[in-house]
């Protein structure tokens, strides 16, 4: 199989000509003396849909607080819309336009699940302290602006009629999908889902396929996500990323990658040992 | 969508919640004027008003934010000192000018005592953020008492106190600061900024993945509850009209500390309430004086095995929403952002 060029979006023909929406160029990350991800190239256009694939330990959640800038890269580059992200905290990545779910769930369990949206709706509501304090009418303005817009994006998931309930009382999978909600309401472009389906049965992760692609549709951002499914990652993913001791040993599309020796490889073993 | 079609109309939410603090004032203040309510018990109604602004502004950083300084004595005292020495110099000026200066000049200094110690301390977390707010309350105590002879200034008169303090806390003035310090810590609580204090004390890493500024909310709770416990100590500086760094020490931050935890760490109805109670009863019970430790320590240890959250765990009180809950005769939906500084 050709190697790809780096530099390449996943899905070329659609995104010609247009800004990547994120572009990571020789990123490299080392704790000590151990190189956790090294030599990263990847290219993802704006409305792609890609999967991050790999054995347990290949540093694909690595990757991840690379991209959210929860750790510093310690080689390489990473260019969100054309933008240096050099230097960037993972706040200011985040308004940037990089949001993400976790793999372990951290939601703000004390917290009712509108809270939840509303503290990600955190930098959309434009009131100061001072405003705030005293009450004036643009506080109560954005206030329920924010309100509604949290409503419509728990609607997405037609989880309007548990807002009021405490994020920690909910089921497994409602957390899951609250944190998705949760992200998507900091307005990115790029969104990153660490392993979205964990933990769900069958019926629950075709209707999370069915909701990634949703919402791919209705805000046009590009979604990157780790995932251990692979009905999941075949089935929504456009491109694939493979990866195995912290570097990219394949990429393309779920065809290509099905029947990439490397990745056969790296999953389950050499032929004839 | 989330109404209060059910609930009362906002501004006569805020009638009413004003209307009674408004009666409250008047009643006992009338009664203190007319003698019913004794100058002892008078003092102890303001002892417990400096209370419990210390302990809702501790509760902002322990409840809220989420952290554990044990320093608060510490921006007491700094605004107490700051405050004497101010309103001593002052003592032209009339009243309706010296004594909100006062008040803010002590809040102030404390406040900015509270951003130099706060931009270190938070980063650190947990057990080590209490022992460096704790070395910093000795710190000042220490400061206080040795600072004239080593620089040669009379200024805070060291062990010998800072006497003649112009004694100008009253009950109306006392009150009213606990009021406003209320109404100032809910209604931040209920903005964007009180939501992303909530959210570092729910899940740091969470909050800065979701675009918050964790050391800015963080600095800004930390400063804002320095700036109250300042105000605080303003108010006990003209309450006792003699400052001495001892009134400051290690268990002063201890006592406000455990206001907060016993009354529930984030529900500023359990903090006032707390306050009220743990200030009230060593009172109360002076006529057991053997007792009276015994039995302060016997509650204490009661709360902690049966409501280890607390007396009101993370619940906060809004009488509109208890109104509105009585006039409809139907659940209301969600808490209502009414005002509840004189909800005591």
């Amino acid at each position: 199989m050709p190697r790809r060029d780096p530099h390449e979006t996943l899905i070329p023909e659609r995104d010609k000509d247009k800004t990547p929406a994120i572009e990571c160029i020789g990123l490299g990350i080392d704790f000590g003396g151990l190189t956790a991800v090294d030599d990263f190239n990847f290219t993802l256009g704006r409305t792609e849909i890609a999967g991050l694939i790999g054995p347990n330990g290949a540093g694909k959640t690595t990757v991840f607080n690379l991209l959210t800038k929860v750790y510093q890269p310690t080689r390489g580059r990473m260019l969100l819309e054309g933008r240096d992200t050099k230097n960037m905290t993972t706040a200011q990545a985040n308004r940037a336009g990089i949001a993400r779910t976790f793999q372990n769930i951290r939601l703000f369990k004390e917290l009712t699940v509108l809270d939840n949206v509303l503290i990600g709706l955190h930098n959309e509501i434009h009131v100061n302290l001072a405003q705030a304090i005293l009450r004036l009418p643009s506080y109560w303005r954005c206030e329920r602006v924010a309100r509604e817009r949290a409503m419509d994006l728990l609607s997405i998931f037609d989880m309007t009629g548990v807002a009021d309930k405490k994020a920690g009382s909910l089921p497994y999978g409602a957390q899951r999908r609250l944190e998705i909600v949760r992200a998507l309401a900091t307005n990115p472009t790029l969104l990153l889902l660490d392993e979205p389906a964990a933990g769900m049965n069958p019926s629950e992760t075709s209707e999370l396929m069915e909701n990634i692609r949703k919402i791919r549709d209705m805000f046009q951002i590009s979604i990157l996500l780790i995932e251990h499914d692979m009905n999941l990652v075949m089935g929504i993913c456009e491109g694939i990323a493979v990866l195995n001791y912290g570097r990219i040993i394949a990429k393309g599309t779920p065809e290509e990658i099905k029947s990439d020796p490397d990745v056969i490889e790296a999953y389950l073993g050499k032929k004839g040992h | 969508m989330i109404k209060q079609a059910r609930d009362i109309p906002t501004p006569v939410k805020y009638l009413i919640n004003l209307a009674l603090f408004i009666i409250f004032l008047v009643v006992v203040n009338s009664m203190i004027a007319s003698k019913t309510i004794s100058g002892y018990y008078t003092k102890v109604i303001m002892l417990i008003g400096i209370n419990i602004i210390l302990a809702v502004s501790l509760n902002l950083a322990t409840g809220y934010l989420g952290q554990l300084p044990l320093g608060h004595a510490g921006f007491m005292a700094v605004g107490a000192y700051s405050s004497a020495i101010f309103m001593k110099a002052a003592s032209a000026l009339p009243m309706f000018i010296a004594l909100p200066l006062g008040l803010m000049i002590g809040g102030t200094v404390a406040g900015i005592f509270g951003f130099i110690i706060g931009i270190p301390a938070l980063r650190l977390r947990g057990d080590y953020l209490a022992i460096i707010t704790l070395g910093f309350g000795e710190i000042i105590r220490v400061i206080l008492l040795n600072i004239d002879s080593v620089l040669g200034f009379n200024l805070t008169y060291g062990a010998a106190s800072l006497k003649n303090i112009p004694k100008t806390t009253t009950f109306l003035g006392t009150f009213i600061c606990v009021f406003i310090v209320c109404y100032v810590i809910h209604t931040m609580m209920k903005s964007r900024h009180g939501r992303a204090i909530l959210s570092i004390r729910e899940n740091e890493i969470a909050a800065e993945s979701c675009g918050i500024k964790t050391t800015y909310y963080k600095t800004m709770a930390f400063v804002m509850s320095a700036f109250f416990a300042g105000v605080a100590g303003s108010l006990y500086a003209g309450y006792l009209g003699i400052l001495n760094p001892s009134n400051f020490g290690f268990m002063k931050s201890i006592e406000i500390l455990v206001m907060v935890v016993l009354g529930g760490m984030g529900s500023m109805i359990g903090s006032v309430i707390s306050a009220t109670v743990l200030t009230a009863l060593p009172e109360l019970l002076r006529a057991f004086a053997d007792y009276r430790m015994v039995a302060y320590s016997l509650l204490l240890i009661a709360v902690m095995i049966f409501k280890p959250s607390g007396l009101m765990g993370t619940y906060d009180f809004s009488l509109s929403r208890l109104l509105g809950k009585g006039l409809s005769r139907l659940p209301a939906r969600n808490a209502s952002p009414a005002r509840k500084g004189d909800d005591r």
